[in-house]
């Protein structure tokens, strides 16, 4: 039995008026990767955003309820979001790498966060890179700038730079929609090297991609939590009519 | 090249075929008609700009070129016109800007990045938005009684240098907070958002990935500001910059004057050489701005990514 990276209950949250989360139970499993799916609004992203209060920059959102990682509720007042967004870390829908060389872009985080010692920042500046499986295309032109790189290998760098600053816990919000489809294959199995070292929350709108490279999967609808289970269950022998019908490709 | 012979064979024979093609069609020389005089039209209105432009250079540098030599840079001004110069309009004139640039710069950058980073987009932002676009186009006299209201009288400062340079700050301040806030703005939300996620704190983000980013769009908008802070003329007058100077400041709180002052003073005066002064003036006063714009460009395309 694996323990619970996050657990979340009762959670609520308004874009203004509208409900955009509704009384979001799910407990994510640590070490393995968990798909959120579901047709475009139906909330999937903006639960991903709350796991590290991205939420918190947009004006007029309401949030309620509970989401505890390591038994503390991340939305606590004593909580620091800078150090809460370290830990759980995330890579956005297209490649986003800042307009500093490679090096520069992977050793962001750690910089942030106080280390200045330039033998640690290498050591972590290849770690990370071959962690994100990006350290032999790029370790002879690290001073290169990273918007030079290709759309694959940069999306592939800020993985690296999400994990430059060692987080338990990587948000993905579809990081290979914008990607061709040899990137995809990589970046998929990047995540399946990752999951051994990493709880993976990944949203995704390509339902194979959901069937080959996750354990567990949700599946949202208009804000409601429809169904949670094994990926393997939810595809083969969906519970809800609502699942077998979006699964199946009759909506969405 | 297999596929280009059979494309232009097969363009060839449909080419032949239809008649269509051809020259001549009635509507088609009449749709192109138009088309042309379009394009004429335009260029005739592009040129205007241009061809009066050329003449007036034409016109100064006619006058005022015989008159640009070492001691015109080098003397005071003079009831002589052959012994009139502009040292002290020029030295006023880097006073003032040497004054106004950093005054302008932190105040105008910090006033955009509140604005754009920190302020809550409500009622009170939409206010000062409005407010720092008016204050954009007011009239520079109406500054200029600003200036002498509350920095010649009011602080006592007196007609001096600080009181024109802090009245031009405040001049152009409304232009650099604009020019500032659209470069910062311009800065992709993607970026921001990397930074945050990865626990750096808004201040970090700004300075790191914001104000790298929006830098060049930044000096542009200010160095564009200064070139026009430096051809200002009527708020000194307002503020009492004077007309005759014969020395050079050599503090904050000296009298002075600068270019254009003595440029519209020498163009008042019923002697015919000091006609040919002011087109001398002009002409430094032109090499300024240029080389200020000059440097803007060089910025742009230098950071540019």
């Amino acid at each position: 039995m694996k323990h619970h990276a996050i657990s979340v209950q009762d959670l609520n949250l308004y874009y203004g008026d509208k409900h955009a989360l509704k009384d979001i139970k799910i407990d994510i499993e640590e070490k393995s990767v968990t798909a959120l799916i579901g047709p475009s609004g139906c909330g999937k992203s903006t639960f991903l955003r709350t796991l590290n209060r991205m939420n918190d920059l947009i004006s007029g959102v309401k949030i309620s309820g509970v989401i505890n990682v390591h038994d503390q509720n991340i939305y606590d007042n004593e909580v620091e979001v800078e150090m809460l967004r370290k830990q759980i870390g995330m890579v956005f829908q297209a490649p986003n790498p800042f307009p500093k060389s490679i090096y520069d872009n992977v050793a962001y985080g750690p910089r942030i966060h106080g280390m200045r010692n330039k033998n640690e920042l290498d050591q972590i500046v290849e770690k990370s890179l071959r962690g994100a499986a990006l350290w032999d295309e790029v370790k002879d032109r690290l001073k290169d700038r990273a918007t030079g790189l290709s759309g694959g290998q940069q999306q592939r760098l800020c993985i690296a730079r999400a994990l430059a600053v060692e987080p338990e816990i990587l948000l993905m919000d579809e990081p290979t929609s914008a990607l061709d489809p040899i990137s995809t294959a990589k970046i998929e199995e990047l995540v399946q090297e990752l999951k051994q070292n990493y709880t993976i929350v990944i949203v995704t709108h390509n339902m194979q991609q959901a069937a080959r490279i996750s354990d567990k999967t949700a599946f949202f609808l208009n804000g409601d939590l429809i169904e949670y289970n094994d990926t393997d269950t939810l595809f083969s022998n969906p519970e809800d009519q609502k699942t077998e019908d979006y699964i199946t490709g009759r909506f969405g | 090249m297999a596929t280009q012979d059979t494309f232009e064979g097969k363009n060839t024979s449909s080419l032949s075929d239809e008649s269509a093609f051809q020259k001549g069609s009635a509507r088609v020389t009449y749709r192109r008609f138009k088309n042309k005089s379009a394009h004429a039209l335009f260029l005739g209105a592009t040129l205007i700009g241009v061809v009066i432009l050329a003449i007036l250079l034409y016109d100064i540098f006619q006058r005022g070129l015989p008159y640009l030599n070492s001691d015109f840079i080098q003397n005071f001004a003079s009831r002589r016109p052959s012994q009139a110069g502009i040292q002290a309009a020029l030295w006023g004139s880097i006073w003032v800007i040497a004054v106004t640039a950093p005054l302008t710069f932190v105040i105008g950058v910090a006033s955009a990045i509140y604005l754009e980073e920190y302020s809550q987009k409500g009622f009170l932002y939409r206010f000062i938005q409005l407010s720092i676009g008016n204050l954009a186009g007011v009239p520079s006299i109406v500054f200029g009684m600003l200036g002498l209201t509350i920095f010649v009288r009011q602080l006592a400062l007196g007609r001096s240098v600080l009181a024109g340079a802090l009245t031009m700050t405040l001049l152009i301040l409304p232009i650099v907070i604009v020019s500032a806030r659209e470069a910062i703005a311009s800065v992709p939300n993607a970026l921001r958002h990397a930074s945050l996620a990865m626990g750096a704190t808004r201040w970090q983000t700004i300075r790191q990935v914001v104000l790298p980013y929006s830098l060049p769009g930044i000096l542009t908008g200010t160095i564009l500001a200064l070139s026009r802070a430096i051809g200002e003329t009527a708020p000194l007058i307002m503020v009492g910059a004077v007309t005759y100077v014969a020395f050079n400041p050599t503090s904050l709180m000296d009298e002075f004057t600068v270019l254009p002052i003595q440029i519209y003073n020498w163009m008042g005066q019923p002697k015919e050489e000091f006609q040919y002064l002011a087109a001398a003036g002009i002409i430094v006063l032109l090499a300024i701005l240029l080389s200020m714009n000059a440097i803007a460009i060089y910025l742009r395309n230098k950071f540019q990514r």
